[in-house]
C-alpha cells in the first residue's frame, strides 16, 4: 500500500465514525461578508487568541504557585528564582488587560454593527456574560500575588458590595472570608479564578462560538439595506482565517513585546499595618464604574449616595444587557437611533470618566 | 487517454513554483522561529527545579553542627544535596556515612541497630552498616560509602 491510500483510508475511518466530511463542507460553506467595517470582524477571534494565551500562560503559572499564606513567596519566586517566569507571569498580566481590551472593542463593534438583533440576541447576551466573567477573572486574578497593590485593590473593590442594602455586608464577609483580606481571601479568589470561573467561561464560550457558526457574521444596516447581488462575501476557508490567523500572530508579537520590554512589577509584600501606596488606583477596566460612583458619592453624599450610585449602575448596564430586546428589528427605525446614541452616551461616558480617573490619582 | 489528461492540466511555470516553494520554506523557517521562541522559556521555565537540584548535587562536603554528641548504636539522617544520607555512630566507636538511597527502586533505606543491619521497607533489601555492601535482597549494587571525619564542633561528610 503507498502512503497515500493509507492516508485516504485512515480518513475514511475516522470519517465514517466522526462525520469529519460533513464538518469540512460546513467549512467550504462558510463564508464572511466584506464592506467598509469589516476591520471589526478580527476582534472576537483576537479576544478568543488572548483567552487561549490566558489558559497557556495560567497553567504554567499553577506549576509553582502557592494560594494562601505562601502566595506572596511563590510569587516572589516565579518572578526573581525560576527561568522566565517573570516573562510568563508578565505575558499572563499583559495578556489579560489585552484581552479585556478587545473584549470591550468587540462589544462595542457588535452594539454598532447592531449584531445583537434577531436572531442573534443569545449572542450579545452569552457575550455579555463571557465581559463580566473576564472582569471577575481580573479582579480575583489581581489578588492572587497578594502585593500592596493587589491587597489594597480587594479591600477597596469589595467595599462596593458593602453598599447593598442588608445583604451586602454578608456578601462581602464571604468573598473575603473573614472581615479582613487575608489569607484565607486569596485561597478562595484562587479558587475562583482557576476552577469556578473556567467551569463557567468555557460552556459559555462554546456557546457563543456555536452561535457564530449558525448564524454567521452580522452585517451594519447600511451594508443590509444593500441588494444582495451588491454584497461582498469572501469564504472563510481559506482566505478569513488567512487574515484571522496573521491577526494572532500580530497580537502575539504585540504581547511578547509588551511582555518583555515592560515586565510586570511585583510590589512589598502586602501588610495590613502599613499604609496605601500613594497613587493606588483601579485597574482600568474598573476605572469608570469606581470613577462614577465616586462622582455620585460626591454629588449624593452618605449612604444614599451609594445605594443611588450602585442603583444607577446597575440600571444602566440592565438597559445595556437588554438592548437587543429593546431594538430588535431591521426596521426598527427610531428605536435603532436611540439605541445607536444610547450607545455613543456609554462611550463617551465610560472615555470621560476614565480620564477624570486617571486625572485626579493623587 | 491518459495523455490527453496530463496535457489538459494547467502546468505551473517554473517561476510560480520556485516562489511558491520559497515562501512555504520562508514560512516554515519563521514558525520555526517561533516554536523555539515560545518553547525555549517555557522548557527552562519547567525545568527550574532540576537545575536548581543539579546544583545542590553537584554539592561535595557537608558539615554536620554538633553531630559528633550522636550516641553510639544510633544514626541520623541528614540530607547530602538533595538525596536523603545516613550518619551511623556504631557501638565500637567507629563512624560511618553512607547514601540512605535503596539502590533497588530509590526508598529511603534505615539502620536497625539491635539486628545490626540497613533495611529497606520496600522490598526487604538489606545491606551491611559498616561497607554498605548488599547482603540480601533484590538490591543490585552497594550504598556509597562517605568520607567521615570527626572534630569537637560537629561532623565533616564528604565524597570519596
Amino acid at each position: 500500500m503507498t502512503s497515500k491510500t493509507i492516508t485516504t483510508s485512515a480518513y475514511e475511518w475516522v470519517d465514517e465514525r466522526l462525520g469529519l466530511s460533513e464538518l469540512a463542507a460546513f467549512a467550504r460553506h462558510k463564508t464572511v461578508p466584506v464592506h467598509s467595517q469589516s476591520f471589526w470582524y478580527y476582534w472576537g477571534g483576537i479576544s478568543l487568541f488572548l483567552f487561549l494565551v490566558q489558559c497557556f500562560t495560567g497553567v504554567l503559572l499553577l506549576v509553582y504557585y502557592r494560594p494562601g499564606a505562601e502566595a506572596y513567596e511563590s510569587v516572589r519566586q516565579i518572578t526573581f528564582v525560576m527561568h522566565f517566569g517573570w516573562l510568563i507571569r508578565s505575558a499572563h498580566s499583559w495578556s489579560a488587560n489585552l484581552m479585556l481590551f478587545a473584549i470591550f472593542v468587540h462589544m462595542f463593534s457588535v452594539f454598532f454593527m447592531k449584531a445583537y438583533r434577531k436572531p442573534r440576541e443569545f449572542g450579545w447576551l452569552s457575550g455579555m456574560a463571557l465581559l463580566g466573567l473576564a472582569t471577575v477573572f481580573g479582579f480575583s486574578g489581581y489578588l492572587l500575588p497578594m502585593d500592596e497593590l493587589s491587597y489594597f485593590a480587594t479591600k477597596v473593590g469589595l467595599e462596593i458590595p458593602v453598599a447593598i442594602p442588608f445583604i451586602g455586608p454578608v456578601i462581602a464577609d464571604m468573598l473575603r472570608g473573614g472581615p479582613e483580606v487575608s489569607e484565607f481571601t486569596v485561597q478562595r479568589f484562587f479558587a475562583l479564578h482557576v476552577v469556578v470561573l473556567p467551569a463557567l467561561f468555557l460552556p459559555l464560550l462554546g456557546f457563543h462560538l456555536w452561535l457564530v457558526q449558525r448564524y454567521g457574521n452580522a452585517v451594519p444596516p447600511r451594508e443590509e439595506s444593500k441588494p444582495l447581488s451588491e454584497r461582498k462575501n469572501i469564504p472563510f476557508m481559506p482566505s478569513f482565517l488567512r487574515k484571522d490567523l496573521a491577526m494572532w500572530l500580530i497580537s502575539l508579537n504585540i504581547l511578547a513585546l509588551l511582555a518583555s520590554v515592560f515586565p510586570w512589577t511585583l510590589g512589598k509584600q502586602a501588610d495590613a499595618l502599613s499604609p496605601a501606596p500613594l497613587g493606588i488606583h483601579p485597574e482600568w477596566y474598573f476605572m469608570s464604574p469606581f470613577e462614577m460612583l465616586k462622582l455620585l458619592g460626591n454629588w449624593l453624599p452618605g449612604e444614599f449616595g451609594e445605594i443611588a450610585g450602585l442603583l444607577l449602575f446597575s440600571l444602566g448596564i440592565a438597559l445595556w444587557v437588554l438592548i437587543p430586546f429593546y431594538d430588535s428589528t431591521r426596521e426598527s427605525g427610531q428605536r435603532g437611533r436611540t439605541a445607536h446614541y444610547f450607545g455613543l452616551v456609554a462611550v463617551i461616558l465610560l472615555l470621560a470618566t476614565t480620564a477624570i480617573g486617571y486625572w485626579t490619582i493623587r | 487517454m491518459s495523455e490527453h489528461i496530463v496535457l489538459d492540466e494547467p502546468k505551473p511555470t517554473t517561476d510560480d513554483s520556485t516562489t511558491r516553494r520559497a515562501f512555504l520554506a520562508a514560512a516554515g523557517a519563521a514558525g520555526l522561529c517561533y516554536l523555539a521562541a515560545l518553547g525555549y522559556p517555557v522548557y527552562r521555565y519547567l525545568a527550574s527545579p532540576s537545575e536548581m537540584a543539579s546544583n545542590a548535587t553537584a554539592i561535595t562536603e557537608v558539615t554536620l553542627k554538633d553531630a559528633q554528641k550522636l550516641a553510639p548504636g544510633s544514626a541520623l539522617m541528614f540530607k547530602f544535596g538533595t538525596a536523603p544520607a545516613m550518619l551511623i555512630h556504631h557501638q565500637d566507636g567507629t563512624w560511618v556515612a553512607l547514601s540512605a538511597v535503596c539502590t533497588h527502586l530509590g526508598c529511603t533505606v534505615q539502620y536497625e541497630p539491635q539486628a545490626n543491619r540497613i533495611h529497606c521497607a520496600c522490598h526487604g533489601g538489606v545491606y551491611d552498616p559498616r561497607t554498605g555492601a548488599n547482603v540480601s535482597g533484590p538490591p543490585p549494587k552497594p550504598l556509597k560509602l562517605f568520607k567521615v571525619a570527626v572534630n569537637e564542633t560537629g561532623v565533616d561528610v564528604s565524597r570519596t
